[in-house]
């Protein structure tokens, strides 16, 4: 019972775990995202993504510019033009 | 024939021949799994995003077809046709550079048959001068990658940001992409590809995501968001292709020079040495000849 995580930029897979909650910057405010959420696709405004491995644990942050994130069944893709 | 010392001289200046393409065949081949494994890398981004364009693309065209971004439909006119032509910077990589131009220019003299009209856009410098003799003033820029070692997303997204800008001002109707696709290192094959507006493959999977997705803000302005993205990303993959390939010819040209060079050692040695011999010969004969007068 896990989220399936992926962070991609154009030069590399940046990040592909299994995670707990990844709370990602939309345009239109935060959002975020666990385990079984409904497909969503959203674009991505510059700032940081929280990555939480587990429940309650502190989370790890990354900086995104520009992208796009697509929750479907198989778990949450981040498309970024730039991370870290 | 020539003396002693000139073939000394010429044997000499051939060994170093050989050592600059020796050094250059090994520094490709180096450069070459680099460039590959960028290539490699960039291939999940790529093709995840073509994915989601082309589902989008089909679910919008395929609903209204209105209000679609001309990144998508076109400007609706076939008359000014732009062709971006993606070189390397160095030579020395056999006919990379040429093969890459000469589909380019087959693709230019197609075009203008049919009554269009063509433009160039450069990517690297050594395309140049043969586009420029062929149609002189028809190179309305040329993007400068002398900078970089590697191709970067940030000289793909300037690109990208050029060509969206220059079709929104309606300076061309349709953009081609010339590259040469890598398939190995004995392979390149030069490609063709339209990039503005984008193509949408035909056998796009049209129920790729599923019809319940939300969309935030909405599907329009993800889609618009996302177009301008998918051009500088397929002219990044051209790049890092193009990288490949360019290494990899190299590889393959810089082989055959350094086998070249020392099918030409041997037999410039066994010259020298068989007039070493004769001179030595006619030397004897003519002491021993000397000697027989007395």
């Amino acid at each position: 019972m896990a989220l399936h995580f992926e962070l991609v930029t154009p030069e590399k897979l940046v990040r592909s775990a299994d995670v707990w909650q990844v709370v990602v910057p939309g345009t239109d405010g935060d959002f975020g995202v666990l385990e079984g959420h409904a497909p969503f696709m959203s674009t991505v405004r510059d700032g940081s993504i929280q990555i939480f491995a587990t429940a309650g644990a502190a989370p790890e942050i990354i900086p995104v510019e520009g992208g796009f994130a697509e929750v479907n069944e198989k778990g949450l893709t981040v498309l970024a033009e730039k991370a870290g | 024939m020539a003396s002693l010392k000139e073939l000394k001289i010429r044997i000499g200046s051939v060994k170093s021949t050989q050592k600059i393409t020796k050094a250059k065949q090994m520094v490709a081949a180096a450069k070459l799994r680099k460039a590959q494994a960028a290539a490699e890398a960039a291939r999940p981004y790529s093709s995840r995003l073509e994915a989601v364009v082309a589902s989008l693309a089909s679910k919008i065209a395929g609903g209204t077809g209105e209000g679609a971004s001309p990144l998508l439909a076109g400007t609706g006119k076939d008359e000014v046709h732009l062709l971006v032509v993606a070189n390397s910077d160095r030579g020395l990589a056999g006919a990379f550079n040429a093969n890459i131009v000469k589909a380019a220019l087959a693709k230019a003299r197609a075009l203008e048959l049919d009554g269009k009209k063509v433009q160039f856009y450069l990517i690297g410098r050594k395309g140049r001068p043969v586009i420029n003799r062929a149609y002189p003033g028809k190179i309305v820029a040329q993007f400068d990658t002398t900078g970089a070692k590697q191709p970067g997303y940030d000289q793909a997204q300037a690109i990208g940001q050029e060509l969206s800008k220059m079709f929104l001002d309606g300076k061309f109707d349709i953009a081609h992409l010339f590259y040469s696709r890598f398939k190995s290192a004995l392979a390149q094959i030069p490609t063709e590809q339209q990039i503005i507006p984008v193509k949408i493959p035909a056998d796009a999977d049209r129920n790729a995501i599923p019809a319940t997705v939300e969309y935030e803000p909405s599907e329009e302005a993800i889609l618009d968001d996302l177009l301008p993205r998918n051009i500088s990303i397929q002219l990044f993959k051209a790049l890092l292709e193009n990288n490949a390939s360019e290494q990899g010819a190299s590889m393959t040209a810089m082989d055959n020079a350094t086998r070249n060079a020392g099918d030409l050692i041997s037999k410039l040695t066994i010259q020298y040495n068989r007039s070493r011999q004769a001179a030595i010969t006619t030397e004897l004969v003519e002491i021993i000849s000397g000697a027989e007068a007395l």
